[in-house]
């Protein structure tokens, strides 16, 4: 009896360290993090990659309805341009310096593994608003050897401009296209006509401009979100409802019940990112 | 020993005086990057990473190779390879000091590189990157050295060193190892998101390194009065010409994932380098260039006419490194942006300065090199050659 029971111990032991222990060990070790909810209450949606993380904490997310922006169109534009401005983003006129934090794109290059030839005309020749989707498990943050790119407690990926080396890794990383890079100085200005690459006009001073060498994106407007404000871009788009903004993991918040009554779909589920962003088309 | 580097004939100066000069224009060149940030390169938002990670990733190849000379010799006994290892080392240290060197120039804030050891990351695999090949450039001055100065000395390398070389082995499979994670475990580029790029870097590092060697080997000949001799050249013949034939297989499993899947993502890229993709066709002639080269070089190192006759041999090398670094250098690092995360394209295009700084830096390879082997060959020859 005795004998049974300690070579029990020992198996449930040694299962223990197997089953738990060591994907747990692994996830720390690649990802960076521990995972929200244990392995044994993690529910099968989790699992999957699809669904939404386990309700721990805040997690900031957006429901995008792109039918909102089509009735509108001048809307997107006006929500990309308070966005950048705000920012200090800089406009180099040309594609191969471009940094973008949020843009427009068509529906097959937003949603690459959900198109099909005989969608309608209508879905097709809308414009989808895509930006960093905020992911639950980024691939961005895991690629980054310095840490400049960090996920915090709420969700929002996050940079750190003067940690950043510059190596460009979470650019190859992030499966989205979000991220951008100074390929030249962004606070500078264009040698032949003189024009700041950062209208004067327009710069803000209470945000910090970049240097060149680092890499940018989207920061879900940490900066108005500590002050109690929205996003800037769900700010301009009002009340239209084209952009729902709210707290994923808050069972009563607007977003859940937007959520919960109507079909939306994520951009590449299937890359077990988790993305924080939600479209209804 | 430094010392039997400063002399030597005219011919070694005058060839020491343009690397020096190729490495004066790349340094130029660097300043001016440094001074307007990488825009003064040909890549973009969407083709993040160009020549330079391509070099790098090409010569962690290079570099690993050594292994092919070290490994038969010390764990094999094989005594042929007994007047190489130390130039297989040697190599493998003038690359992994070009790697590092494609890394800073690469990088947007090169002077916050020691950020990585600063805040080591373990999730990151470039963190993993840097210590291997840090480790591995350290093993081989290391065992250069220490085996060289016994040389010097005339009595037999110490028993303690023993332990490094065995390291070494390892190690060096895992500097290509982990430089293919850096692409293999991302998420969404279908390009590089297969098992077999690990094994796929290998066979073709382990067929151009040696190519390199045994081309370093015939200048050598020619230069001074040390001779590889005929058996330990034919054995890397035989190294070559498995490792590619390997190589050319592994690409082939490629295609038929790709194509007999039929996911469109999986086939774009391979589309978009051999056939060219909506309209595209950037990088289609490089690719059937390397293709062609490849497989002639493969013939020649497998046919006897051709393989002893040395002319020939050089002439098949160069096309086999040729070849991979095309495959490798423009083909991998290139092909895995294109089409990007949107599924736009997005071409790339070097531009001048860039191809100075990489000029430069392989001048620096070369020069390093160059140093290296002349200290090497004037030990081995107790008197002083070129
Ligand atoms: S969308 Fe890209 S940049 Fe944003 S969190 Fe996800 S992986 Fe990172
Ligand atoms: S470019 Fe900056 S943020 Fe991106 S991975 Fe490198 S250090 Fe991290």
């Amino acid at each position: 009896m005795d004998m049974k029971r300690r070579d029990f111990l020992k198996i449930a032991g040694i299962s223990t360290i197997a089953g738990i222990g060591a994907p747990a060990a692994l996830q720390v070790l690649l990802k960076g993090e521990v995972p929200a909810s244990s392995f044994a209450s993690g529910g099968a949606e989790e699992e999957t990659g699809h669904g939404v993380a386990a309700p721990v904490g805040r997690r900031y997310g957006f429901v995008i309805d792109t039918r909102v922006f089509a009735k509108d169109q001048g809307l997107a534009q006006k929500c990309i341009n308070a966005c950048h401005r705000i920012h200090n983003v800089p406009d180099f006129r040309n594609k191969k310096d471009e940094i973008k934090w949020i843009w427009e794109t068509g529906y097959a290059n937003a949603f690459t593994s959900k198109s099909h030839n005989l969608r309608s005309d209508e879905v097709h020749h809308r414009k989808y608003m895509v930006l960093c989707n905020h992911c639950d498990n980024p691939p961005c943050v895991r690629a980054c050897p310095t840490k400049a790119t960090f996920k915090r407690p709420d969700g929002i990926v996050a940079m750190d401009y003067h940690r950043c080396i510059g190596c460009r890794f979470c650019m190859a990383a992030c499966p989205y296209g979000s991220r951008s890079f100074n390929w030249r100085d962004p606070r500078g200005k264009d040698d032949k006509t003189g024009r700041y690459f950062i209208e004067r006009k327009h710069l803000n001073k209470d945000f910090p401009t970049r240097m060149r060498g680092v890499v940018e994106k989207c920061n879900l407007c940490v900066e108005r979100l500590a002050k109690g404000k929205m996003p800037k871009c769900v700010e301009e788009a009002g009340n239209s409802g084209a952009m729902i903004f709210g707290d994923l993991n808050d069972p009563h918040s607007e977003i859940r019940k937007v959520l919960a009554s109507t079909f939306t779909i994520q951009r590449k589920p299937e890359l077990g990112t988790k993305p924080s962003i939600f479209y209804i088309v | 020993m430094l010392e039997k580097a400063l002399v030597g004939s005219s011919r070694y100066k005058v060839w020491m005086a343009f690397l020096l000069a190729l490495m004066g224009i790349g340094g130029l060149s660097y300043i001016q990057q440094y001074n307007y940030g990488l825009g003064y390169t040909g890549m973009s938002r969407d083709v993040s990473w160009g020549v330079y990670i391509a070099q790098f990733t090409f010569l962690v190849g290079v570099a690993a190779s050594g292994v092919m000379v070290v490994l038969p010799y010390y764990l094999h006994n094989y005594k042929v390879f007994g007047k190489i290892t130390i130039l297989g080392e040697f190599l493998a240290v003038a690359s992994v000091s070009m790697c590092l060197m494609f890394i800073m120039v690469d990088l947007g804030q090169p002077l916050r590189a020691l950020n990585v050891l600063l805040h080591p990351t373990p999730h990151s695999i470039l963190f993993w990157d840097m210590i291997v090949l840090n480790v591995y450039l350290f093993l081989n001055i290391f065992v250069g050295w220490v085996v060289l100065t016994a040389n010097k000395k005339e009595m037999p390398p110490p028993k303690w060193i023993k332990p490094f070389i065995y390291i070494s082995i390892p190690w060096a499979v895992s500097i290509h190892t982990v430089t293919a994670f850096l692409y293999a475990g991302l998420p969404g580029r279908h390009f590089w998101l297969t098992a077999i790029l690990a094994p796929r870097f290998l066979a073709s590092a382990f067929a151009a390194g040696p190519a390199l060697l045994i081309l370093l080997c015939l200048v050598i000949k020619r230069v001074s009065k040390f001779d590889a001799g005929q058996e330990a050249i034919q054995k890397l013949v035989t190294i070559i010409a498995y490792a590619a034939l390997i190589n050319v297989f592994f690409v082939l499993l490629e295609f038929f994932t790709s194509y007999y899947s039929n996911i469109p993502g999986h086939m774009d890229t391979l589309n978009y380098l051999f056939f060219g993709l909506r309209g595209h066709h950037q990088l289609v002639p490089w690719m059937w260039t390397s293709v062609v080269l490849g497989i002639s070089a493969i013939v020649m190192l497998l046919v006897p006419y051709f393989k002893l006759k040395e002319g020939f041999l050089a002439l098949a090398c160069v096309m086999i490194f040729f070849s991979l670094w095309i495959d490798k250098g423009i083909g991998l690092v290139i092909g895995g942006f294109v089409p990007n995360p949107l599924e736009e394209i997005t071409p790339y295009y070097l531009t001048f300065g860039e191809v100075l700084i990489t000029l430069g830096i392989w001048a620096t390879g070369f020069f390093i090199l160059t140093v290296l082997y002349k200290i090497a060959l004037a030990v081995r020859e107790e008197e002083l050659i070129v």
